[in-house]
């Protein structure tokens, strides 16, 4: 009786349900597909125009997405993957498998951003969030950080994004001095994560003082929890920006309704489910504007290296954190 | 003597199990370009060994006196203690460290206290962090595996001890400490492996780049670098190093040899004086120490359940589907492993039974990924391959806790039952499962609690609206939901506890 049952329910996975219906393959992260991200919406609305039948296949996060394209290859069932971001495109860019997507929208971007294989569809500042109610004087800025005496959670930069990210933050931000900065930060550091979840947990469990995320996370606690109790804090030196891209296969087999998508993926309809859902800035501010808490602490100054540089910077940044932190 | 020899079957099976770790591990290696790993990746390798070597060693070595405590002592509540060692071991680890950290954490329990009384506070995360989870995840499974070492004494020799005087040095000499050479090896063997392998208790506790393990050295390749020959490279060393920790409890065990019994219940005698008072400290502790963290994930998780997400009760059904199956499955194959190997010791089920755990999930993932994908999508392969890897991950553990008991009633009913050619099903049915019935269910409950946590190896087979409960445990956490994600992981070690406890029960109940 269970096999039966186990294999009417590998049918019906394997059986596209509308065989005449298009299908288009979304890779992404799982954090966008779940029923908290913006995944749901995104596939109504879009399903409502295309006449398709939108589908998201989670791929764990942003590196793993990568890997996940580099091992399928061709062979992929994927039209589009998105997810990726600036510290990774270069990289992806290299595997000759992504196809120009042909558009050059305006966008709210903080910064010039164009890049002809890879469109933006969300963005945010790296930042370390505090409890307001437990630290009333935050420093402003990394060194500051570093010279205090004030517990932080980071993540590790070889396996999650935003670690990488603070790697590139430190190194945009003080290039040679780099290495001095994290040998001053390691006392400060309790623990490394390998991943956000881990690393936000601990905070929220009053492991550190401050944690290393977005600063739009304060605006998660406000809307979704009406505790306002949680803010950024915003450092002189500039945070380092986190673009989230998509880009089109080459090797689809539906190239143009991907076309579509991405189109798609700059309206309103897309743009206005980022805010709320994956807690990032739209790409392309929405009509209706941006709820209370996303203005609330916005950086004077934005720092961004181009993938190719990000991609140079990544081994030897590495390379100093490791040395730096492993005394 | 008819079975003097291997079962085909069974040596068929050990076959697919050694080629399920080694296939992927083969394919990996094919797509990638050399195998060099370079100073940092043996540096890692060298942590990986070094945690993992401390943490079996002191998980074995602590678990000793708590199993005798428990073996020779009655109390209320004892029953219920023994049940709730199955727990620890089943928590996923970021829910362990969470427990743990609510405890020994910088704003825990315990620094409260510390804080309170004017001294220093205790420093949770470095090596030490490490070694103390993995003992609170090992401590509860080493004890229950030399409790059934004890449980396995036959009565008539602890009567006969009794009758000719021996005092509990004796004892000990005569009897425990056989008994302990026979299953010790195992039990630190099936410690260390887990620990060489484990990933976000290591990096989330070691405080920074020094704790960096295989596993991560791994991710770091497959995700950053997506350097294949080197993940392959690493993964490589990590199974030989668990092949060649095999091969050395695989020496130092020898089996007891006590004979057979009747198969009463032991009444294991119980020194008065300091050492009644010693094991009640030691009962005391042990209890403190796995049921605080265990009550910290409680309250974390009770808060949120009011309003939990719709999809967490499809998904908890689906997993629990999963490991029922991967239970029954285990089951069969560890128990037809364990009576092959206790008739004559093979090293191929020997490697089948102990190389699975000692494999990178990462690269088994990839590498069944690599496997499938020219013939199927991967997508559509999701349930076989979770309850495949579920089986082939979770059945160490149970050859483990079979082998012993395997072996002695093999010594001791063998030739009986094979000159009265007692084979097949009546054997099993009137000699084996009665006399494993203990070992079995605790075994089954065991393999089925693991199949309920088990993701990483599967992600990459993942489709859309087919989520598991570990999956949607990190998918709430993943979207700021930190008080739902607790609700749901308090779901997910509730069931899994469960599973546990019915097996558990069941078995202890059909022995007594």
């Amino acid at each position: 009786m269970n096999a039966k049952l186990l294999a009417a329910g590998l049918l019906t996975i394997a059986t596209p349900a509308l065989a005449e219906m298009p299908v288009l393959t979304v890779l992404t992260y799982d954090s966008f597909t779940s029923d908290w991200g913006p995944g749901p919406a995104v596939e109504k609305a879009f399903e409502a125009t295309c006449a398709c039948d939108l589908r998201f296949v989670p791929a764990g996060d942003g590196a793993a997405l990568l890997a996940r394209v580099q091992l399928e290859g061709a062979a992929s069932e994927a039209d589009v993957v998105l997810g990726l971001d600036t510290s990774l495109t270069a990289a992806a860019a290299a595997t000759g498998l992504f196809a120009p997507h042909g558009l050059t929208p305006e966008t709210a971007l903080p910064v010039d951003y164009a890049d002809p294989l890879f469109l933006p569809f969300d963005w945010g500042w790296f930042a370390f969030v505090y409890d307001k109610t437990k630290l009333t004087e935050a420093p402003t800025s990394l060194e500051a950080l570093a010279a205090s005496d004030l517990k932080i959670v980071i993540e590790d930069p070889r396996s999650s994004t935003p670690g990488l990210g603070l790697l590139l933050w430190v190194k945009a931000a003080y290039g040679d001095r780099a290495g001095e900065i994290w040998a001053a930060l390691a006392d400060n550091i309790v623990t490394v994560t390998p991943g956000w979840s881990e690393a936000y947990g601990l905070f929220l469990e009053g492991e550190a003082d401050m944690v290393l995320s977005y600063t739009t996370s304060p605006a998660y606690h406000l809307l979704a929890e009406g505790d306002d109790s949680k803010a950024a804090a915003l450092f002189d030196e500039g945070h380092y920006l986190q673009i989230e891209v998509a880009g089109k296969l080459a090797a689809s087999d539906q190239p143009a309704l991907a076309d579509q998508f991405l189109a798609f993926m700059l309206t309103d309809a897309f743009q206005s489910a980022i805010p709320e859902t994956n807690w990032m800035y739209p790409a392309i501010t929405p009509a209706a504007g941006l709820a209370k808490g996303f203005d609330a602490f916005r950086p004077a100054k934005s720092l961004l290296m181009s993938p190719a540089e990000a991609e140079a910077t990544r081994d030897p940044a590495l390379a100093e954190w490791q040395e730096a932190l492993a005394k | 003597m008819t079975c003097a020899r291997l079962p085909p079957l069974t040596s068929l099976l050990a076959l697919l199990f050694v080629a399920l770790v080694t296939a992927p591990l083969l394919a990996v290696a094919g797509r990638g370009s050399g195998l060099s790993l370079g100073p940092a990746d043996w540096a890692a390798v060298r942590f990986s060994v070094t945690q993992a070597l401390l943490s079996a060693i002191f998980s074995t070595l602590l678990a000793i006196p708590v199993a005798r405590a428990l073996a020779r002592r009655r109390f209320a509540g004892r029953g219920l203690l023994i049940t709730l060692m199955g727990a620890p071991f089943l928590l996923p680890a970021v829910v362990a460290v969470l427990g743990l950290l609510a405890i020994f954490g910088r704003s825990g329990l315990l620094n409260t206290g510390l804080q309170a009384l004017g001294l220093p506070p205790l420093q949770i995360y470095g090596l030490h962090g490490v070694v103390l989870a993995h003992v609170f995840l090992n401590l509860p499974l080493a004890t229950r595996m030399i409790l059934q070492g004890w449980q396995a004494i036959p009565a008539e020799r602890m009567r006969l001890a009794q009758s000719l005087g021996f005092g509990p040095r004796e004892v000990f000499r005569h009897l425990e400490w056989p008994m302990l050479r026979d299953v010790l090896p195992g039990v630190a063997l099936v410690i260390l492996i887990i620990c060489l392998t484990s990933f976000a208790v290591v990096i989330t506790l070691g405080g920074g780049p020094k704790a960096t393990t295989i596993e991560l050295a791994i991710y770091q390749a497959v995700r950053f670098d997506f350097d294949l020959g080197r993940a392959a490279g690493l993964a490589g060393v990590q199974v030989l190093i668990g092949a060649f920790a095999a091969l050395a409890a695989w020496a130092l065990v020898k089996p007891a040899g006590f004979g057979a019994g009747l198969g009463r219940e032991s009444p294991l005698p119980a020194p008065a004086g300091w050492r009644s008072l010693a094991d009640a400290v030691v009962i005391a502790v042990t209890m403190l120490f796995l049921t605080l963290p265990l009550l910290a994930v409680l309250l974390r998780g009770l808060p949120g359940l009011v309003d939990l997400p719709e999809s967490v009760l499809p998904a908890a059904g689906r997993s629990v589907a999963v490991a029922l199956v991967s239970a029954a499955l285990t089951t069969c194959l560890g128990l037809g492993f364990a009576l092959a190997a206790a008739r004559r010791s093979n090293w191929l089920v020997e490697a089948a039974a102990t190389l699975p755990l000692a494999t990178s999930g990462l690269v088994l993932g990839t590498g069944l990924f690599l496997i499938v994908q020219p013939f199927a999508p991967p997508m559509t392969l999701a349930l076989p391959v979770t309850v495949l890897v579920n089986c082939a991950l979770s059945l160490p553990y149970l050859y483990r806790i079979l082998l012993p008991e395997a072996r002695a009633l093999q010594a001791d009913y063998g030739r009986l039952a094979d000159s009265l050619s007692l084979t097949g099903w009546p054997r099993l049915r009137w000699l084996v499962l009665p006399r494993l019935a203990r070992p079995l269910g605790f075994g089954a409950g065991v393999a089925a609690a693991l199949s309920m946590g088990d993701l990483g190896v599967i992600a990459l087979f993942a489709g859309d609206h087919q989520a598991t409960l570990p999956l949607v445990v990190q998918q709430l956490a993943g979207a700021y939901r930190i008080e739902a994600a607790a609700a749901a992981a308090l779901i997910l070690v509730t069931l899994s506890f469960a599973l546990f406890w019915v097996f558990d029960a069941g078995g202890r109940r059909a022995a007594a």
